[in-house]
């Protein structure tokens, strides 16, 4: 398939030029956050604390992964679901997040968002997460390590490849 | 009365957990490789493709088929003629904890749904459902269920006099409207009948049902469930193509005059178990 390579930081030229549909692969650095990672910043931000990264521009990856094991820098890493995110995208999205990896559906008012702030929503390879591991060169901690699994996760990824399911013009490819 | 150690127990639900994580079951790797080669779009063909070279590099590399490793589900046939010599939780557990460990599986279970959602850390309490059959051996079967695809579950109480065609819609509505989130091709478990907890519970046991069912109308219900789950578009992850659906399994039992349950288990392509008989 006709594939479209992108590196981190992805510009705005970048996310124009997605559409709907599209196979991508990142090369770069992206970041894990998952249910209970966004819970975190949104109370820390209500609380008007400082928040432990900086996402301008990043690729946030909702995941999960399983502990690597010896020799490896992650173990299995597929997406998780994405609506449950849903509540706290607007929040991810001012935080300056152009990006978002995934599996499944939106909210009707989170794909408005994602016209809003022209930021794109993918989809990777569902449960496909040994073959994604494959793709994932170097992996380190760098929040809430106390969650485990749900930690916020800073990825060195290679052709990590994912689908465009809403660009930044209202393309919708589940619609 | 045969007496069944605590370790060969443990042994064998480790060895279960082990298979069920690393290995796609042949049957599902022979579904998934039939439903790429009759894929005409290139999207869904690609993604099926992705997902049976997902399957072989976590059996040669060892890395789990899904980073969700998932609530273990254990079910256990046991004879009468047998005893096991231990608690049977204890060990099960202590199996479980002990190989998410040492394979590195990701522990997903947390303590309490509400007040305390800590993980436990060792993937454990296994969901255990043990039935008393006859003879002197154990039937164990251990079963690895994905948080994403169980949150697509789904129950009807169907009035008595629902015919066929009502069921029917409402199996494949909830299928279009999980659409991609469960990642299909789905495996698709139905329980039909009993209680509303005996549907459910049914509905598990049927997924893991390799055979179509041996009555003719339920198998002629699989295949026209099958069928029109395929026609709604939905594919492989949501990408589209024909492929929404692996398979279709019932599961019934008898009723209230009453009621009509139905109950839906959507398992993702990954449907992974195993099972041994000690």
């Amino acid at each position: 398939m006709k594939t479209i390579d992108l590196h981190t930081p992805i510009s705005d030229y970048d996310l124009q030029q997605l559409k709907a549909g599209d196979f991508i692969t990142i090369s770069g650095t992206i970041y894990t956050a998952r249910d209970k990672a966004h819970k975190k910043i949104a109370e820390l931000i209500a609380q008007q604390k400082s928040l432990p990264i900086d996402f301008t521009n990043a690729v946030l990856y909702y995941a999960g992964p399983s502990p690597a094991p010896p020799g490896m820098p992650i173990g299995a890493i597929g997406p998780t679901t994405s609506y449950r995110m849903d509540a706290y995208t607007d929040i991810m999205l001012s935080l300056g997040v152009r990006m978002f990896i995934g599996k499944g559906s939106r909210s009707s008012e989170v794909k408005k968002l994602f016209v809003n702030y022209k930021a794109v929503y993918c989809s990777s390879f569902g449960g496909a997460a040994a073959y994604l591991n494959q793709c994932v060169v170097d992996a380190q901690i760098i929040a809430f390590e106390e969650f485990g699994p749900e930690a916020i996760y800073k990825l060195t990824v290679e052709k990590f490849p994912a689908i465009v399911i809403n660009d930044t013009y209202g393309g919708d490819l589940y619609a | 009365m045969r007496t069944i150690s605590q370790e060969e127990l443990y042994t064998a639900v480790a060895n279960l957990v082990v298979q069920a994580n690393f290995h796609l079951p042949d049957h599902v790797v022979q579904a998934l490789s039939h439903m790429r080669n009759s894929e005409q779009k290139p999207l869904p063909k690609e993604t099926l493709n992705i997902l049976l070279q997902n399957a072989t590099i976590a059996a040669t590399k060892h890395i789990p088929l899904c980073q969700d490793c998932g609530s273990v589900i254990v079910f256990l046939q046991i004879g009468t003629g047998v005893t096991i010599d231990g608690n049977l939780e204890e060990i099960i557990n202590r199996a479980v904890a002990d190989t998410y460990k040492s394979h590195y599986l990701r522990p997903s279970i947390v303590k309490d749904p509400l007040f305390d959602r800590t993980n436990t850390g060792t993937n454990t309490p296994a969901f255990i459902h043990t039935e008393i059959a006859e003879g002197n051996s154990v039937v164990i079967t251990v079963y690895i269920k994905g948080g994403g695809s169980e949150n697509m579950s789904s129950i009807k109480m169907f009035t008595p006099t629902a015919d066929s065609e009502e069921i029917i819609d409402y199996i494949v509505t909830t299928v279009k409207q999980a659409g991609p989130n469960p990642c299909p091709p789905l495996f698709l478990g139905i329980g039909i009948g009993g209680t509303a907890d005996v549907a459910m519970l049914n509905a598990k046991k049927a997924v893991l049902q390799k055979e179509p069912h041996p009555k003719e109308e339920y198998r002629k219900l699989e295949e026209v469930i099958l069928q029109r789950c395929n026609n709604t578009g939905v594919g492989p992850l949501g990408f589209g193509g024909n492929h929404t659906v692996a398979m279709v399994r019932i599961k019934e039992a008898s009723t209230h005059i009453a009621t009509l349950p139905v109950a839906l288990n959507l398992n993702c392509h990954s449907l992974r178990y195993r099972s041994t008989i000690l």
